[in-house]
């Protein structure tokens, strides 16, 4: 059976990066708790325009937790209240009847804010850019046991490989770091012989762009990892810090 | 090399190596400090302190000990205020939920302000009527150093009568505890800013580091708690 919620958003909207933004509250009614957080704006989307006003701006596209498009700051928590999951796959089920939700941008400055809840997540790209990635053509899928790989390492990388680019970690941290993200795809790479051949020049140069645009230096204190929709591994950092270093006592 | 240190995980290199340097210290300190807990009228602490004072070596890490403190300290001060710039002044009006981070990571400056506070107190008790200005109290002494009578500095004299004061023993205390929260995450992190921990080595460093603190904290205070309830000549 269907059950229904009726619930009271607390909604940032800001007309652009330069606009003094504001909170406004919205009252939504008969909202299935099977619906997804996404689909429920949606709602408050056709609601707004219905009565004449302009519709919420957000970010999205999959819409199964795999492109790492949306966003969104819900209740004090990166993709909401529940754990490991990004907000396209938050369910309203994990809200009461009558609660008040509040939603927000992600706030640091490395991601600015560019209209409502959507913000400006180049800064990720252009790390990628600078070396996430490897230069040669690897070819076509190669045999399984062409290059022998332990197991441990095929699974770290693999797990590494599964950050989606969000910038949750962003978002969770009280330094604006970006390190998470930055030591995810390094490691995805750094793990693999192929990606060994560039990994002192990756690592150097990912870092460098990282902290050209003005994210933070990380402390250790590991919000990132616990709001990470896909569990990215505090080990990853580890793992840069010492591909890192490395690199700097090669030169 | 030098845009190697000026990077942000650089400038966390130098945290952390003069941190895991301070720690090293601590371990030290605390041994020689222990012996004021022996109950012979100071002379085994005389002769501690004394070795200490007349060790060559000692003479060589004061001064790095010195740099390591301001390196620790400009560093740290530096390192958080970009934080700030980094993360921008909007906050959150939901607040922070994200459960499972420590206090103590997150307030990391305010933990060793505290420290540096009772520093500069624990100078001016100790190494500067030790070193510089002298104090009747550190009237020499003689003591058995294997089996060698030695003149030294009674500087268990000195130590005695300033842990006659309930005030110092109160600041130590706060002094001690606030350095043990500040080495119940600081140790783990300078292990993980190195590059030394992994999957396994997380809890294992994580455990080791919180016992390692409280070890210090409940060292230093219960000394100084001991030495004002049992040790003061009536
Ligand atoms: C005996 C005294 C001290 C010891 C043993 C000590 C030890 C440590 C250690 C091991 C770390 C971790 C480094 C890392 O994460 O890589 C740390 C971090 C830190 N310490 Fe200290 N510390 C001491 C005193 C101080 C003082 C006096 C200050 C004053 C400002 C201070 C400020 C900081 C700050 C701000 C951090 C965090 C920096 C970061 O993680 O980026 N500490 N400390
Ligand atoms: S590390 Fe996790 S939180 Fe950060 S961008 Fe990747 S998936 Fe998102
Ligand atoms: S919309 Fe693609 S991950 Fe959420």
């Amino acid at each position: 059976m269907e059950t229904t919620i009726n619930i009271k958003l607390k909604v940032w909207r800001q007309a652009g990066p330069k606009a003094k933004g504001r909170f406004e509250t919205y009252e939504l009614n008969n909202i299935s708790t099977d619906s997804s957080f996404l689909e429920m704006l949606d709602i408050l989307n056709e609601q707004l325009i219905n009565e004449g006003k302009e519709p919420v701006a957000f970010d999205h596209d999959c819409r199964e937790g795999i492109c790492g498009m949306c966003s969104l700051y819900i209740n004090g928590r990166p993709h909401g209240p529940d754990d490991d999951v990004t907000t396209c796959q938050l369910h309203m089920r994990k809200f009461k009847d009558g609660e008040t939700i509040t939603v927000e941008p992600w706030r640091s400055a490395g991601f600015p804010i560019i209209k409502d809840l959507i913000v400006d997540r180049t800064a990720f790209d252009k790390i990628i850019a600078a070396g996430g990635y490897i230069s040669v053509s690897t070819g076509g899928v190669p045999d399984a046991n062409a290059i022998p790989i332990p197991k441990e390492d095929a699974d770290e990388a693999m797990d590494a490989a599964s950050c989606i680019g969000c910038g949750a970690c962003v978002a969770a941290c009280k330094n604006g770091s970006a390190m998470l993200f930055v030591s995810a795809k390094v490691s995805q790479l750094a793990l693999l012989p192929q990606g060994r051949v560039e990994a002192a020049r990756r690592a150097k140069n990912m870092v460098a762009k990282m902290d050209e645009l003005g994210f933070g230096n990380c402390t250790n204190t590991g919000a990132c990892e616990v709001e990470c929709p896909k569990g990215i591994s505090l080990a990853n950092i580890a793992r840069l810090n010492r591909e890192f270093l490395k690199a700097g006592i090669q030169d | 090399m030098s845009s190697t240190l000026g990077s942000s995980i650089g400038k966390k290199l130098l945290m952390s190596i003069s941190g895991l340097f301070l720690i090293l210290f601590l371990i030290v300190h605390l041994t020689v400090n222990s012996l004021l807990l022996v109950p012979d009228g100071g002379d085994l602490f005389n002769a501690g302190a004394h070795f200490m004072a007349t060790n060559p070596a000692i003479r060589v890490i004061e001064p790095l000990l010195a740099i390591g403190f301001l390196v620790h300290i400009i560093y740290g001060v530096k390192l958080t205020l970009e934080n700030r710039k980094a993360r921008g002044p909007a906050r959150y009006a939901s607040g922070k939920k994200t459960t499972g981070v420590t206090w103590a990571s997150q307030n990391m400056l305010v933990l060793g302000i505290t420290v540096a506070a009772f520093l500069v107190l624990h100078i001016a008790n100790f190494w500067v009527k030790m070193k510089l200005t002298g104090d009747p109290l550190l009237e020499h002494t003689t003591v058995d150093i294997a089996g060698v009578p030695t003149e030294v500095e009674n500087a268990y004299a000195l130590v005695n009568a300033t842990f006659g004061y309930l005030w110092i023993v109160v600041v130590y205390v706060i002094g001690a505890v606030g350095l043990a929260i500040h080495l119940s995450h600081g140790f783990w992190s300078a292990f993980q800013t190195i590059g030394f921990s992994n999957l396994k080595w997380r809890k294992r460093l994580s455990v080791l580091g919180n016992i390692f603190a409280w070890i210090i904290g409940i060292g230093f205070s219960s000394i100084a708690v001991l030495q004002y309830l049992f040790y003061q000549p009536n």
